[in-house]
């Protein structure tokens, strides 16, 4: 047997709202499935599982506030002979000390239906969104095709017939007032804690940014809207980079040592609109190609802004980048969310002055910062980090490589 | 999409209802049309992109990168907008 657990999403998180089951007793799972949704100070998040297996028995009901490491549900393993209460195990990469990060879902519709109901119908996840946004209780609805899952087209159909389908409207269960709270509350723990224990370093540089611009219009001019990059996706891109070359930056710090990190995940700290922020995680930016890593940094922040995060995206980042300059700022210097021991800060792109070669030119150039935590590095370690960093950016065809 | 010949205020509607639709809160009444929107509603470079996508798909116009700098202000958008649709028309 295989205990499926309520999720630890940062050091100061003691506990979730349960708010539905993406899944019921007999269904097959498979690693990385989301398969609940909870509701926390850092909003609404969808909930992956790690273990294969069968659903058993769901433990925990719409509504429960459960502790971190509550049974939410019980799992037989494919391959396990029944009787065994394994502790869930996640893989090696997910088995890392947490960040803590506040986050919320933008202000919007509330995404905490109010009151359980007795065996839910199974839905798909737009179908429940889009639920959830019109107010609708999905228990309420009724699938066009007997037996099917809920879909996006059954919660418009009931929309528009509001009388035939019976809808009722879902109260909010905490108001706009209390989430913001909450979520004030969850910045206020995670910063006090990084002031508290972490010996921030700050070091930063302007670099000039002609190259990349010209290159990133070159390579968007041929493309169109939505597959547009953008100027962040070759900033992350650099960061993972120079991370490569410099991974004493990369990790926790976690009972009095550093701890690197296997691969690279960077969160990608977003603000919200209505106030707050959240900084959910991109994976393997040094892997992917400028069209992958430009789909899923826009899927990402869609999600990050409609409140629609999954936990491994909000649980295991192994540094932070922060782009404070898409508000006008020229630099910026950030907090570090414990355990991680950076975090990389970008300000706006700026025309100045600049000599090269002797002459002087009017370049377009940015400011990146770097705070780093002193008991992790030394300053030498961050000055090679953020040289690396500018010789990455200052010379965009290095960014991807022919053979990548 | 919007077909046939759109006047200024027409297409100005047309703008704010896209900007909208990724800053809801956003209150033109009080929003000076002559200086730069985008730091007065806070509009970052992945919901800008988002804005023209909307405009895209309301006008048919997909602003090249190159033109972005002719957006500052929500006057010059609109112009440029107008231009454009005269140009296809």
């Amino acid at each position: 047997m295989i205990e499926f657990t309520m999720p630890s999403l940062g050091a100061d998180m003691e506990s979730g709202t349960f708010v539905e089951w993406l899944v019921k007793p007999g269904d097959a799972v498979r690693r990385g499935q989301v398969v609940c949704v909870i509701e926390t100070q850092k909003g609404a998040v969808e909930v992956e599982i790690w273990d294969e297996g069968v659903v058993e028995r769901l433990v925990a009901r719409p509504g429960d506030e459960l502790p971190v490491g509550a049974v939410m549900a019980v799992l037989r393993g494919a391959a396990e002979p029944a009787g065994r209460a394994d502790k869930p195990s996640p893989p090696a990469a997910e088995r890392t000390p947490r960040a803590s990060r506040p986050a919320k879902p933008q202000g919007g519709p509330p995404t905490t239906p109010a009151m359980p109901a007795a065996g839910r119908p199974r839905i798909s996840p737009a179908a429940r969104r889009r639920a959830v946004e019109l107010g609708i209780d999905p228990a309420t609805l009724v699938p066009s095709q007997p037996g099917a899952p809920l879909q996006l087209a059954d919660v418009e159909r009931a929309a528009a017939h509001p009388v035939a389908a019976s809808t009722t409207r879902v109260a909010p269960s905490t108001s706009a007032e209390a989430r913001k709270q909450a979520m004030r509350e969850a910045i206020a723990a995670a910063m006090s804690r990084s002031n508290r224990d972490i010996p921030h370093y700050y070091l930063g540089t302007t670099l000039r940014l002609d190259a990349a611009l010209d290159w990133l219009e070159a390579h968007n001019a041929t493309r169109p809207l939505a597959e547009r990059a953008l100027l962040a996706a070759l900033q992350l891109r650099a960061v993972a980079l120079a991370l490569r070359d410099v991974p004493a930056l990369n990790g926790w710090y976690s009972e009095g040592a550093f701890l690197q990190a296997p691969d690279v995940r960077i969160a990608v700290a977003t603000s919200l609109r209505g106030g707050g922020l959240v900084t959910p995680a991109l994976r393997d930016v040094d892997q992917l190609s400028l069209p992958d890593l430009s789909g899923r940094l826009r899927d990402l922040l869609t999600r990050a802004r409609g409140g629609q995060l999954r936990s491994s995206e909000l649980s295991d980042a192994t540094i932070t980048v922060t782009n404070l300059g898409e508000l006008g700022m020229e630099s910026v210097f950030g907090v570090i969310y414990p355990p991680q021991v950076a975090l990389v800060g970008f300000g706006r792109v700026v025309e100045r002055p600049w000599v090269a070669d002797g002459a002087l030119v009017v370049a377009r150039t940015v400011h990146a910062s770097l705070a780093a935590d002193h008991r992790a590095t030394d300053g030498a370690v961050g000055a090679r980090f953020l040289t690396r960093l500018a010789e990455y950016l200052e010379q965009p065809e290095t960014l991807w490589k022919p053979e990548s | 999409m919007e077909t046939g010949k759109l006047n200024p205020g027409a297409l100005r509607k047309i703008l704010f209802d896209c900007i909208a639709s990724v800053a809801p809160e956003a209150d033109f009444e009080a929003l000076r049309t002559d200086r730069p929107w985008r730091e007065e509603l806070e509009i970052d470079s992945f919901d800008f992109q988002n804005i023209l996508i909307a405009v895209s798909k309301r006008l048919g116009i997909e602003v090249p990168e190159s033109d972005y700098r002719k957006l500052a202000t929500l006057d010059t958008f609109v112009r440029y907008l107008a231009e454009r649709m005269g140009a296809a028309g």
